[in-house]
This record gives structure tokens, sequence and C-alpha cells, in this order.
């Protein structure tokens, strides 16, 4: 691909093509000590799309995932360069309050990773420190309407106080969505959340995905195209660190504009 | 950067079957317009039989795509490119299917027509009408089989002067009926065989624009109609 593509990538297809703007980033480098792992992303991320990032493994996908609500401070070598914007805010800022910032934009992980605490204890920690109930009966609404919203609320209404790792695979997942809703979040960034998953419980995150859009931003990255195709309205392409292609999912899936787009999306990568 | 093979093998053994079908498809419905013709000119009625039978092996290699594209959809999930051209495929089959069956439908009239010892002189339109149509028939699919969407765009603009050759036989054949009723049933037969080619000059122009479409992704512009010599004449 040419400097030139590229440029025009970088200035144009970074743009949502609809919706309202949430989270912007401009020019992101990520360092690892030496080695760098992004290379000038520039993308936008709107409310009302379920946004996907695709690309093979050690692609950056979910090193620019986690430049979102600045996970990556917690790695030791790692440098983040360019500008990350919430509702126009820079995350990266030196006001910035990070455990603020990772309530607004919370995150599931691809492994389900519940607290060893009741199933109410998962959901009501992040309230709780957050100052979020004034009292019991308070948390308890929140605790409903999480798990309710997180499509989990039927299956352990009756057992809140059992430890939320003697659920299921996908219902730890969805406890983890619940937590991470319980905070009252704007965006969610989701880091594969299905891959541990079998493919009813994918399909039970996939329905609760296509049922949060609008409420949150959703960002998923996912090594699982058909996945990306089903959840999402726009995806993003990455390949060795770079942001290749950006565009509305129907278009990505039938008629990506970049051969690199083409041949991973059809098989032949690599 | 090149588009190589698939990293699974067995797609592109999948995509290498359904272009060979086609591809064989392709080439009995274009023979099969060429003998049809040959047999109506030399009244040969031997030949006609043999394009009615040969037609089943057509029906067949259709069903043939039917089974091997519901297959690859559902095992192999094919994105953009890949998608496109199955898709083009199946519908490119039903398409030369179609083809077929209008060649065969001139081998029977091949009888008919037979019996008329009179000279009608719409025989002689016929011939290279029938060439300029099994032209379009063996160009589009070489076209598919290349992923060639100029080609395919080519195919394409060539059907009007098949449209152009079906009014001026229509032409042509109203005035012979006129002068001469009594070669009528003749007439008309040979009218409708007109039609035939001119039906499949219509296929073959939809097969250009899925070929155009699975090479491209972008639709090919909307084709202006040649004046219709049914509808002029009215």
């Amino acid at each position: 691909m040419s400097t030139q593509t590229l440029e025009t990538i970088a200035t144009e297809q970074h743009a949502a093509s609809d919706g309202t703007l949430k989270m912007s980033a401009r020019d992101v480098n990520v360092f690892y000590g030496a080695k760098q792992a992004i290379n000038k992303v520039s993308i936008d991320v709107t409310q009302e799309n379920v946004t996907a990032f695709i690309g093979p493994s050690g692609c950056g996908k979910s090193t620019f995932l986690r430049t979102l609500n600045r996970m990556n401070d917690t790695v030791a070598s790692a440098r983040v360069e360019g500008v990350i914007k919430l509702d126009g805010e820079d995350i990266y800022a030196s006001g910035m309050d990070v455990v603020q910032l990772r309530a607004r934009v919370g995150m599931v992980f691809q492994k389900p990773n519940p607290f060893p605490k009741s199933i109410y204890e998962n959901i009501a920690y992040g309230p709780r420190i957050h100052g979020l109930a004034a009292n019991r009966a308070e948390m308890d609404q929140i605790v409903e309407k999480s798990l309710k919203r997180a499509g989990l609320w039927e299956e352990v209404k009756d057992r809140l106080t059992e430890s939320g790792t003697a659920l299921s695979g996908g219902q730890q997942q969805r406890l983890c969505i619940a937590r991470a809703i319980a905070v009252d979040p704007e965006v969610i960034l989701m880091d594969e959340p299905c891959s541990a998953l079998d493919p009813i419980a994918t399909a039970k995150i996939e329905e609760l995905i296509h049922e949060l859009r609008g409420r949150y931003a959703i960002v998923i990255v996912t090594h699982n195209m058909q996945q990306a195709a089903r959840v999402s309205q726009r995806t993003a392409f990455f390949h060795l660190g770079t942001l290749v292609e950006y565009g509305d999912t129907s278009e990505i899936f039938t008629n990506p504009r970049e051969v690199r787009t083409k041949d991973y999306i059809t098989g032949r990568y690599g | 950067m090149a588009t190589t093979g698939h990293t699974v093998k067995a797609f592109d053994d999948d995509l290498s079957e359904l272009r060979a079908i086609i591809s064989e498809m392709g080439g009995r419905a274009e023979a099969a317009i060429e003998m049809a013709m040959n047999a109506l000119q030399r009244r040969d009625l031997e030949s006609a039989q043999k394009v009615v039978a040969g037609d089943k092996r057509i029906d067949e290699l259709e069903a043939d795509v039917d089974r091997l594209v519901v297959r690859l959809i559902a095992l192999r999930a094919p994105m953009a490119d890949d998608l496109r051209e199955v898709l083009a495929a199946l519908k490119i089959s039903g398409l030369v299917e179609r083809i077929g069956d209008y060649a065969k439908n001139i081998a029977k009239r091949v009888p008919v027509i037979a019996e008329e010892t009179r000279d009608i002189e719409a025989i002689s339109l016929l011939p290279a009408m029938g060439r300029a149509v099994s032209g379009m028939v063996r160009d589009v699919l070489d076209a598919f089989a290349a992923r060639d969407a100029k080609l395919a765009a080519d195919v394409h603009d060539r059907d009007r002067t098949v449209d152009d050759f079906y009014n001026s036989l229509f032409r042509t054949l109203l005035t012979h009926m006129m002068e001469s009723p009594h070669t009528i049933t003749a007439s008309t037969h040979l009218l409708f065989i007109g039609k035939n080619l001119e039906r499949m000059g219509d296929h073959a122009t939809n097969i250009a624009e899925m070929v155009y479409f699975a090479a491209t992704g972008e639709q090919l512009g909307e084709r202006v109609k040649g004046g219709d010599a049914l509808l002029g004449a009215g």
C-alpha cells in the first residue's frame, strides 16, 4: 500500500460515517520499550454503533483497545503518544482521574474474571467504591438492574449469595458485563469476550451486545470474523500495528477497499 | 500485495470445482446454440434431436452448482470477493440453464421449418444473429473464468447488436407474412426462434452484470434498452 493511501486513511477513513462521536483517537503510537506496537492510529468511536476491531494475532488491536481506558498504564514499559478523547476531553491529560475514567470506560476481558465473592458482591463492589448507592435498598436496585441488563437476573435472582465463580463460563462472562454496567459506564470495551465460551453462551453474549447497543458505546476486539460481522456496525482492520481499513461492517465484509483486508477476511492471510 | 490461495486449501479446491462446472455448462450452452442454428439452416432433424437430448446434461450441471454453492456457504463461509463469486456462480448457472432451454426450444422448431419448402428471406438473418449470441455466451463465461470486468462490460454492450438483429428480423417477417399468408406458420416459428436468441442475449447480458459485480463489487450501470420492435410497431 502506498503512503498516499495511508495518508488518505489517516485523514478520512477514521471518521464515523454516522452517529454521535463518543471517543476519538488521533495519531496514536504505542511503544513497549523500544518496540512500536501501534503506529499512527486515528479512529472515531460512536455512541450508537458497535465497533469491532479485527486483525491477526499481534496486529495491535488489543493494545489499541487498552489505550481507550488507559489499561496500558499498568504495563511499566508501555508508552502512549497521540491524543485520545472521551466526549472531547483528553483522557491522557495530567488532571485525569484514571479510576474515574475506567468507571466511565468499562472493560470485559477474554476470560471471565469474577471476584471470588458472592454474585451480589461482584456487582455491588464497583458502585460501593464509587459511592453510587446511599443505602442497601439502592444497592439492591443497582444489582438487580445491572443483572437484568446483562440478561442474567432470571438465572441468578434466587442465589445472589452464592459465589460468582460457581457460575458457568457464559454466566460468569455476563456477570462481568453486569459488573461493568453497575458503575454506569458510557463506553464498554470488550477484549475477545467470547473466546472462552461455547457457541450457545457466545450467542447469548452477542444478543446481549445487541441489546446494550445505543445505551453504551461498545468496542469489541474479536478473532472471530463472523462474530464481528454479526455484532458490529463498524469494523476496523488492524495489521502490523496500523489501521488498514475502517468502514461499515457490511462494506468491509462484502467489498473491502484494501487488498490486505480482503486477504485477511477471505482467509488468505499469511 | 498479490492475492494468494486460501490458508485452507480445500476452499480453493471447492472454488475451482465451481468454476469448472460453470465453464462446462457455458461450453455446452454455446455448442447447443451453434448446433441448433446449424440444424435449422441445414434442416437437419438428427442434429436438432441431439440438442434437445443434450439439454438434460446442462440441467444436471445446474443442480450440481446448487449443491456445491450450498456446501461452500455452509462450510467455508466465504467473504468479500469469494462471497460475490459464489453468489454470481449460483445466478449464472441459472441463466446458463435458461440459455440451454432456449437452444432446445429452437431445436424443437426445426422439424416445422423443415417442412416449409418455400424460401423465407428471414432465414438468412438468423445464422449471423446466432453467431452474435453464441459469441456473447462464450465471451461472458471467459470473463467469469478470468474475473475480467472489462470483457464483461464489452459483452454487455454487444447486446444492442442482438436487439437490432431481432428488430430487423421482426420487420422482415411481418412484411413476409403480409405478402404471403400461407407462410405464417413457418414465419411465426422463425419469429419465436429470433425471440429465443434475443432472450439468450439478454441472459448473457445479465451474466455480464454478475461477472462485473463479482470482479469489482460495483454494479454495471443500468443498460439503456434498445427499442423493442413489438412495442415500436404497436
